[in-house]
């Protein structure tokens, strides 16, 4: 045992010796330790620096209320996790930790000459200092800020671990494994409900497992022997799941919550065997019962961020549940009896206690056995300061004035090696308020207790304000029966025996004989945000809790201000004058602890982050040397480079052939719909601009759709496949939103219409055929076929047979070229697109991705809805009047046509752009101007299609225009960072006008 | 996240649903008389209320059936979930 071990207790295996390292030193602790119980087993207290000032920081509590012993794990290694608090890592063997915000190392800190200078960095610096000079913003701040930014080290790898989500119901979920939560699970578990126990810790029992104190006493036994028992039976229970290691994250509405099991955290790195790290719950649960505990309040002083210095309850928990003793000359230092169970402790393990106290008096049993112990108690005083640099070494106590606002007397000097602060206790209300509970302020204790009203959770125990253990007990009891609908229990005739705590004082920022702008009284540990800073913010008019939050960054930190907010509020109070009540609290948000990401995204990593969808040809195209691109979730070929084209090389000659001879494209990820119904073609007359009543049965139509404001929405052919039966195709991106906007219209609007819809996106490959060359090669693949124009015309469709198989050939065209699309059903959509390939070799037929398709389309001047368009594009504006019905009376977005601002003639308008270089190609996005000279520069529109046409032999580009419906010929500019392009507006319409080639 | 009473499927999780905003607002039979202000405010005004709203649903992913929901924004309850063209209850 080293000499801070002083106490063997069932909780730490002593026989089992865990070695770890710190800041690279071996050390040694036992099998049931912490890291911050091993440190401080070695006399370790110093374990890290502070954010701003990079004071030196000690362990200052045991659980996730933890500011200051933040550490980074396995550093170096692609497991790094940095902010890991030293109090909730359970201690392995191989464990290596260090020590954060430091360089270059813990003992001598370079940063800490911000300690120095803290008079210059008050709250607000960053705001007032890095204003001027602007120039130096870029080459000095903002390097300088990123510097001294963050805690600790992000790994480089990728997380090698895997995490899990799990989905659970249960009747009643109970938060927290303390005494009061272990009375619940049983109530509920006898009661025959499924019953969900979760524990942040290890071992069960909250404070009350180790709590060996005389004055404590259930049922004429010491609280922590009857709890003991009380949890063994619990764990016979069949329809109670209790998870420890477990800590709520989040409380959301309807009693949906999450929770973060730890699953391998606490093995030795050799036992994890790549098994689950940390496990999501996502738990829907009936009724929630919240016992949360309470925690442990600082108290406000002169340099009471020493290492050294600790809470008393903590101080309590390393003695009396690891055996560690955090000093061996302790001063305690309290407002509240709490404290007192420490001190008793200390004593009776023979370590040399004193106690300070603000109160004149204490009239309870456990001060009385303090006394009896003869343990030396300073009534009515305040410790001023503190002393030793890296452990705390002494203290300066004074007395308090009647008041308590000021000090009196003489300093008197106490030497010690521990000072175990106690300022009260704060009801953990954070899941409370997460679910949308209200809260209600509690003056004689200054402590903010949920008001309940919620029928579907309740707080029991000490996040509920209730701090004695009688009231624990019994009020635990009575709530818990009462919102399960319960008439007995077996803890109805229980009897308590609690010291009761009668004198209560409370004084937010203890008082000095200096004024607080001299001293370091810290608020905020992790923050290092002092009493001084929140005056400060005040002063500069801030005055709701929200804006001195922010402006000093109080309660900011990644422990979110456990220990913090409440002082920050009495202390606003207090200055401001007003009741700390009033001014409520800042907002609980979750997540209550940080979560890892690995958590949050379970197994959706890698190829599960999302559905990738391709299309039944997919692996023709990868073994053709194919390069994809995501459109959606589609993969989608974009070009085949042959040898080692890139792409420009490639698109060029794929759209040079196709136009040339013949070119074929994979367009089965075009959204289907299958319409059908007697009102079908009155739908289509709906959604469209255009009219579809008169279209003949075996006929094709292009259709532009809009929203209701009049802007396009969606384009897509749409063939009448029987009287009442249309096969629609949509964008490939909008297919989804296409059939649900469908959808609304027919449930909502239009109930009385006989239509149904049905996705058929993924019932139909379809082949695409272009060129001059490919009603010869349509011919080869269906011999017996008229392709003749006067059988087969353009915009219709007809019935065939390949290979035995059902198919349906339409003839329209996306390229201006002659072409047919062929749509098989899904499973023969490799077995065709192989026939039409092998049709087409001897026309040198060349597979197209949709790099060339766009480029083909652009020259032809056809719209892509999304890259040519932005949702602010009517197709007047697209000068697309031609689809637009005017005999129609009403269709979806009609109306917005003439609304005036549909009607401005200086909207954007769809124009073609020339380059005076006829080899410059534009960028797309780049923005135009019409005067160069004119200050702010006034950009009229901007590239939305850019291409180098090998077809034309020039470069060419759609654009939107203010005005540009008029602008034909007119030269404009686009400004690029280094020169100036001069352009032309021409006619968007490229390339054969005339539409010949779709006759060829 | 809240449960859905979807008035096809049951209870399920919020979700499944998406939320197609303020419900009764008809769209109107004869859109070509109407005036801009007229038509802008079929078109863009919405209540927003904190507190009780009716609202449309759809179960997209599920039924995909269109719905109507009485719901408390201010807290998430749920007041009623009724089917499209029943008349909304009195809240």
């Amino acid at each position: 045992m080293t000499k801070y071990r002083i106490n063997k207790t069932r909780f730490v295996d002593q026989t089992k010796t865990v070695s770890f390292t710190f800041d690279c030193k071996e050390y040694h602790g036992f099998k049931g330790d912490t890291l911050a119980s091993a440190l401080l087993s070695n006399g370790i207290h110093l374990v890290g620096r502070s954010f701003k000032y990079h004071r030196p920081r000690g362990i200052m509590s045991c659980g996730s209320e933890e500011p200051n012993a933040i550490c980074q794990i396995n550093a170096d290694t692609n497991l790094t996790e940095p902010n890991v608090r030293a109090t909730e890592v359970e201690l392995y063997e191989g464990l290596r930790a260090s020590s954060q915000n430091c360089w270059p190392s813990l003992n001598f800190d370079i940063g800490g000459i911000n300690n120095l200078i803290s008079p210059f960095i008050p709250a607000g610096f960053y705001y007032k200092t890095f204003m001027w000079p602007k120039s130096f913003w870029k080459k000095i701040y903002e390097p300088l800020i990123r510097l001294s930014a963050g805690l600790g080290k992000s790994p480089s790898q990728p997380d090698p671990d895997i995490y899990d989500h799990k989905h659970e119901h249960c009747d009643v979920l109970i938060i927290g494994g303390g005494i009061s939560g272990i009375i619940s699970a049983k109530i509920a578990a006898k009661n025959n409900l499924k019953t969900i126990l979760i524990e942040d810790k290890n071992i069960l029992g909250g404070s009350t497992i180790y709590q060996n104190n005389k004055n404590f006493i259930i049922d004429n036994k010491k609280s922590n022997e009857w709890l003991m028992n009380e949890i063994s039976e619990l764990e016979k229970l069949d329809n109670l799941i209790i998870k420890t290691r477990t800590s709520l994250a989040a409380f959301h509405s309807y009693n949906y919550l999450l929770a973060k099991e730890n699953i391998s955290d606490h093995l030795p790195l050799d036992k994890k065997n790549g098994d689950i790290r940390q496990r999501l719950w996502k738990i829907r649960a009936d009724k929630v019962i919240v016992a949360a505990g309470a925690i442990e309040r600082p108290l406000i002083f002169n340099n009471n961020d020493r290492p050294g210095i600790m809470l008393a309850n903590s101080v309590k928990r390393y003695l009396d549940f690891y055996g560690v003793s955090t000093g061996l000359n302790n001063i305690i230092f309290t407002n509240n009896d709490s404290a007192y169970e420490t001190a008793v402790s200390l004593f009776e393990k023979g370590i040399s206690v004193k106690i300070i106290d603000i109160r004149k008096k204490s009239s309870s049993n456990i001060v009385k056995n303090a006394e009896d112990l003869g343990i030396r108690i300073y009534w009515n005083s305040t410790v001023v300061n503190t002393f030793g640099y890296k452990k705390i070494k002494s203290i300066e106590i004074m007395n308090l004035s009647e008041d308590g606002s000021n000090v009196t007397g003489n300093k008197h000097k106490i030497q010690c090696d521990c000072l175990s602060i106690s300022g009260g206790w704060t009801p953990m209300v954070h899941m409370h308020t997460q679910s949308g509970g209200k809260l209600d302020f509690r003056e004689i204790d200054q402590v903010f207790v949920p008001s309940e009203k919620s029928e579907n959770h309740i707080n029991v125990g000490s996040c509920n304000g209730d701090f004695e253990l009688e009231e624990i007990v019994k009020n635990t009891n009575n709530k818990v029966k009462k919102f399960l609908n319960i008439s007995k229990s077996g803890f109805d005739k229980i009897s308590v025996l609690c010291s009761k705590e009668l004198e209560k004082k409370n004084i937010w920022l203890l008082p000095n004989t200096i004024s607080e702008s001299k001293t370091k009284s810290f608020i905020d540990f992790q923050n290092d945000s002092t009493a001084k800073d929140i005056k400060l913010a005040l002063r500069e008019g801030f005055k709701s809790i929200e804006h001195v939050k922010r402006y000093t960054t109080t309660g900011m930190a990644t422990d979110q201000g456990k220990l913090s907010n409440m002082h920050a509020l009495g202390i606003i109070a207090d200055t401001a004058g007003v009741k700390m009540g009033t001014l409520g609290t800042t907002t609980f948000r979750p997540p209550f602890t940080p979560l890892t990401f690995g958590a949050i995204v379970g197994r959706s990593v890698g190829k599960f982050f999302d559905v990738v969808r391709k299309t039944s040809i997919h692996e023709w195209h990868v073994q053709n040397n194919a390069k994809f691109e995501n459109v959606g979730q589609w993969k989608r070929p974009w070009y085949y480079p042959i040898n080692n084209e890139n792409l420009h090389e490639a698109v060029q000659r794929e759209s040079k052939t196709a136009r040339d001879s013949a070119g074929i494209l994979d367009a089965s990820t075009l959204g289907k719909i299958d319409i059908q119904g007697s009102d079908a073609s009155e739908f289509l007359n709906r959604v469209y601009t255009n009219a579809w009543s008169k279209l003949g049965i075996g006929k094709c139509r292009y259709g532009l759709m809009l929203n209701e404001d009049g802007m396009v929405y969606d384009d897509g052919v749409t063939t009448r496949l029987g009287e009442n039966h249309y096969l629609m195709t949509t964008t490939t991106g909008g297919a989804a939103n296409v059939l649900s906007k469908l959808e609304d219209y027919l449930q909502t609007e239009w109930p009385e219409l006989d239509v149904y819809l049905t996705s058929v996106t993924d019932h139909y490959s379809t082949a695409s055929i272009c060129g001059p060359n490919s009603k010869k090669i349509l011919k080869k693949l269906f011999p017996n076929k008229d392709f003749s124009d006067e059988a087969f015309p353009h915009m219709s469709y007809q019935d065939a047979i390949i290979d035995k198989i059902e198919c349906r050939i339409m003839r329209i065209s996306f390229t201006g070229e002659l072409s047919y699309e062929i749509n098989i059903e899904s499973k023969y959509g490799k077995s065709l697109w192989e026939n039409c390939i092998k049709a087409g070799e001897e026309y040198k037929i060349t597979p197209y991705g949709t790099e060339t398709m766009h480029l083909l389309r652009a020259e032809k001047g056809f719209i892509i809805v999304g890259q040519d368009t932005d949702g602010t594009m009517t197709p007047i504006d697209l000068q697309m009047d031609w689809i637009v019905s005017k005999k129609k009376y009403d269709f979806i977005g009609k109306r917005s046509l003439y609304r005036s601002d549909t009607i401005r003639e200086d909207r954007k308008q769809l124009v073609g752009l020339l380059t005076d270089d006829p080899n410059e190609i534009l960028e797309e996005g780049a923005q135009i101007v019409s005067e160069l000279d004119k200050k702010p520069v006034e950009m009229i529109g901007h590239v939305t299609s850019s291409y180098f046409s090998p077809n034309l032999n020039k470069s060419i580009a759609l654009a939107v225009v203010k005005g540009g419906k008029k602008m034909k010929g007119q030269k404009l500019f686009v400004p690029m960072e280094n020169k100036n392009i001069n352009v032309t507006v021409s006619d968007f319409i490229f390339l054969d006008k005339e539409n010949k080639r779709i006759n060829a | 996240m809240f449960v859905i009473n979807c008035p096809y499927c049951g209870e399920r999780d919020q979700s499944e649903f998406s939320c197609g905003g303020e419900a009764h607002i008809v769209r109107p039979k004869q859109p070509t008389e109407l005036s801009d202000d007229e038509w802008a405010e079929y078109l863009f005004m919405r209540k927003n209320i904190k507190g009780v709203q009716f609202e449309r649903w759809n179960h997209a992913h599920g039924c995909r059936k269109w719905f109507n929901m009485v719901r408390d924004t201010s807290n998430d309850k749920i007041h009623a979930v009724y089917k499209m063209g029943e008349k909304p209850p009195v809240i």
